[in-house]
């Protein structure tokens, strides 16, 4: 299984690669810049996201909105930001390919020159809404700014969420702007895939016509940081919410790095399905708690493995948290059963075939390969990818999550209603968060 | 190399070829309809089994009763447990979605395209023979009555309930789907058994499958999985369609609040009970959604994210169902531009229908984009089996994906105003607010909306 491709780079650095699927008369797009949240510095927070944003305001020869002309030719559009990288993708009638090849080179090469005042304040106003909407309006949408504060110290790129902190956007200013651009958008640090409905021939030289003559930049040192230390902690939030909610969060294996697969299917033994370990114990026998997930977020400089339980009405903390480190113990002690690695070896074979099923858009193939392409300097990544979820052995996982998770540094945080700090782990301290 | 000429955009070449799925039908003994597409794609099926009746077709007092059935379905069946079900489904590397729509229960399944038997099999299992036992109803409710309480920290969630409760008052289409505490605590496991039987039989119900296979293989399987499944032919499928009875012409109140002190935005909805899906102004409401509010180049989305930076974004649809759905517009704004966002939203809904119709080129833009765009909807073998299941469920006709187009380039400017003045009434429109009440600024009442109501939403 794997997603045929041919890859090309151009004199100014630019990596191009494409895939050719003739199923739809669609081409997918997709352009990523190896910059995200991690490139940030502290005091400007969130801007590598907002400058996202004033990518759809208009570049130099089409100064007015990005959306437009694509949505008149029938295109889907979006961007996103996060620790690591920024997408950018349209997904057009073969038609319009050029068009968007022309859009997509023009705000790499000539963005500056349509950038205003005004439209930077309208996006900042745009990107505080939405702020508020995902993360203060949210119930638990503030965890996560409390998680990475504590996981990670002050001066790690990793401290801070990608939306920022709202004073870091108000305090942003024009000439931030175009330090970022200069620095950060050039063909050097840049990855185009173009798939589905294309001839390979063509699309080289369609991506040499407009992306050849822009100048190639300076280079981009990686942000290195070492492996984070940190002494862990108990935290408390109050919040609008019901239910109280425990995390539990640990420092992990980087993306790709040994360990990774492993714990990313130990995520799933644990609380993947009705059968996954605590989701049998806690939401269907013991009924302490209404949801369970696990996950290993793998990224560039370190991954953060989590467990978070929602208790039941009237259920404390404290017991989800025996529960919890009662199934991480006896995972790291006795590994997986034959019967559960089997089944989330299906699981996983079929997330990689599921992911070959669309072109375009977020995860799509085209995606795909940017990713590959941009963490592995090797496009053709995906069956290796899947090999190394394969090769897991139960007493792989067991001794990833020894060595990674059981007694361990960790982060708990304890979300519970206004008032009900009484069912908080009964060490938690509270912590403020905006 | 030709150099780049950046003094005008490209204009794009034609759009390409594209065949439409074929659907080819077969009827099975029992009554059960079965369509069959055959999909180029990646070794993936998918199968969807619709049934009619959904959340309209539950009784006030026991709103939620459908999707209880629903979510009953995959916690044990034919002897088996919950956890031996979700094993199963684990094992066909299966994505189960069971969604409780207001005209009907949807049953998708996903599976690798070797286990296309098993996965038939299985969705066969699942919605005929469910274990529906007194233990897992309990604890399946009791999930569903926690989940509930945690909606009342969701602005979004209270904010369509009340919404779908000013406009639709006594009418099926007001009650929340997944029902509210009270409702579901009343349910008893004896009235989930027989809403099930009601509800999952074969005549009225329609299975489609998607996949790389020949439509006569699909068939087949259809048919050795669901061919055994008898009905009781005494159910009317009819009396599942309640959402068909005559909506209200106006809301109960013209401007709800929904307080929620210390709220960090306001959550808005604005709207109408509008048309049913079988209404011939489709196209045209189509289009005219796009222009007023349905893609980011909207009039409402250029003007309260784009010019005033109310909002992270509004958008707008025609829900159109079996019975007259809503149109409604949606956002989330700035707690202090509450006011100065809804006159601006209401201003764009009115001035469509009159002071500033659409344009000949947004209409043009409008089309475009949609007609354009289309083929993009018949990717993947999901989106091919859910696709074929709506026609099902709104009666459309098997060649309606490739009449679409068509139809679009059909409709005119003079389509557009006539269905702007039928289904947008400012005079029929109910507006919602969930917020920070008290530090709104400037009053609701300057909406000239009258005095604002408070609203309960139903949880």
């Amino acid at each position: 299984m794997q997603i045929p491709y041919t890859k090309k780079t151009l004199d100014n650095g630019l990596d191009v690669i494409v895939h050719e699927d003739h199923q739809l008369p669609m081409v997918a797009v997709n352009l990523w810049y190896h910059v995200g949240s991690k490139n940030e510095r502290p005091g400007r927070t969130g801007f590598a996201h907002l400058f996202e944003h004033l990518m759809f305001e208009g570049s130099a020869h089409h100064d007015s909105g990005y959306f437009e002309p694509l949505q008149r030719a029938g295109a889907l559009l979006n961007g996103s930001t996060n620790t690591d990288r920024t997408n950018y993708w349209e997904v057009v009638p073969t038609g319009a390919l050029d068009l968007a090849l022309w859009m997509e080179s023009d705000r790499m090469g000539h963005l500056l020159p349509a950038l205003t005042e005004e439209k930077f304040i309208n996006q900042r106003d745009v990107v505080l809404n939405e702020r508020r909407q995902n993360y203060e309006n949210r119930p638990y949408g503030l965890a996560g700014v409390a998680l990475s504060a504590a996981l990670f110290p002050p001066d790690h790129p990793y401290h801070w969420i990608t939306i920022g902190d709202p004073d870091d956007l108000r305090a942003a200013t024009l000439e931030d702007v175009r330090r970022f651009f200069e620095t950060y958008y050039h063909p050097g640090n840049a990855s185009l895939t173009l798939a589905g409905d294309i001839e390979t021939v063509r699309a080289l030289d369609l991506a040499e016509e407009y992306f050849g003559d822009i100048p190639r930049g300076p280079a981009v040192s990686p942000v290195s940081h070492g492996r984070p230390t940190m002494a862990g902690a108990s935290l408390l939030l109050e919040d609008r919410v019901e239910l109280p909610r425990l995390y539990l969060s640990w420092h992990s294996p980087a993306m790709f790095e040994t360990g990774d697969a492993a714990l990313d299917l130990a995520a799933d033994v644990l609380a993947h399905g009705k059968t996954s370990r605590l989701y049998e114990r806690l939401v269907y026998e013991r009924r302490v708690a209404t949801d369970v997930s696990a996950y290993q977020h793998s990224r560039e400089m370190s991954g953060v493995f989590q467990v978070a339980c929602t208790a039941s009405a009237g259920v404390a903390l404290p017991v989800l948290e025996q529960a919890v480190t009662e199934a991480l113990a006896a995972l790291a002690d006795e590994g997986p059963t034959s019967d559960e690695l089997e089944r989330s070896e299906v699981q996983t074979e079929a997330q990689f075939v599921y992911r070959l099923q669309t072109v375009g858009g977020f995860g799509g193939k085209s995606d795909q390969l940017n990713a590959y392409n941009v963490f592995r300097k090797d496009p053709g990544f995906f069956d290796e990818d899947l090999a190394r979820y394969r090769a897991v052995t139960p007493a792989q996982m067991a001794d990833a999550v020894r060595r990674w998770i059981v007694g361990t540094a960790r982060v708990a945080l304890s979300v519970v209603p206004h008032g009900q700090r009484h069912l908080a782990l009964p060490e938690a301290a509270e912590v403020a968060v905006s | 190399m030709r150099r780049v000429d950046r003094s005008r955009l490209p204009v794009p070449g034609p759009p390409g070829a594209f065949t439409f799925p074929r659907i080819e039908r077969a009827r099975l003994s029992n009554g059960l309809e079965v369509r069959a597409i055959a999909h180029r794609s990646v070794p993936v099926a998918a199968m969807v089994l619709l049934v009619p009746g959904g959340s309209s077709a539950d009784t006030p007092d026991r709103a939620g009763l459908a999707s209880l059935v629903a979510d009953l379905l995959d916690e044990g069946s034919r002897g088996r447990s919950a956890l031996e079900v979700s094993d199963r489904i684990a094992r066909l590397g299966g994505d189960l979605d069971v969604e409780v729509g207001p005209d009907a229960i949807v049953v998708s399944l996903t599976v690798l395209d070797r286990f296309l038997p098993d996965g038939l099999a299985l969705v066969h299992e699942i919605c005929t023979v469910p274990n529906l036992a007194g233990a897992d109803f309990e604890r399946v409710r009791r999930l569903r009555i926690e989940r509930l309480r945690q909606l009342r920290d969701h602005p979004s969630a209270l904010a369509d309930r009340a919404f779908a409760q000013v406009l639709y008052q006594s009418h099926p289409y007001a009650q929340p789907g997944h029902g509210t505490a009270a409702s579901l605590g009343a349910v008893t496991v004896e009235e989930v058994r027989a809403c099930h039987a009601r509800t999952f039989q074969p005549g009225g119900a329609t299975l489609v499958v998607a996949s790389n296979r020949t439509v006569a293989e699909m068939l087949a399987g259809a048919e050795a999985a669901f061919g055994a499944w008898r009905g009781d032919p005494s159910i009317d499928p009819l009396q599942r369609d309640r959402g068909r009875e005559a909506a209200p012409r106006s809301p109960a109140v013209r401007l709800g609040v929904v307080s929620r002190p210390g709220a960090a935005q306001s959550e808005l909805r604005l709207g109408q009970v509008a048309a049913s899906r079988a209404t011939p102004d489709y196209h045209a409401l189509v289009l005219l959604n796009t222009v007023l509010g349905g893609q980011f180049v909207s009039r409402l989305n250029m003007n309260l994210r784009e010019d005033k930076g109310y909002t992270y974004g509004v958008r707008t649809g025609f829900d159109l169902r079996r019975g007259e759905g809503p149109f409604v517009l949606q956002t989330s704004v700035g707690t202090e531009v509450t006011v100065p966002a809804l006159r601006e939203a209401i201003r764009e809904v009115q001035d469509i229908r009159g002071a500033r119709p659409v344009t000949a080129d947004e209409l043009a833009l409008a089309r475009s984009s949609v007609a354009l765009g289309y083929p993009r909807g018949f990717e993947t073998v999901q989106q091919v089996a859910r696709s074929a299941a709506q026609l099902a469920l709104h009666e459309l006709p098997d060649s309606y994906f490739e009449e679409f187009v068509p139809r679009l380039e059909a409709v005119t400017l003079d389509d557009i105003a006539a269905v702007a003045a039928r289904h947008l009434d400012p005079a029929r429109m109910a507006t919602v607010v969930v917020g920070d009440i008290d530090k709104v600024g400037a009053p609701l009442a300057d909406l000239g909306l009258g005095e604002p109501v408070t609203v309960v939403p139903p949880i």
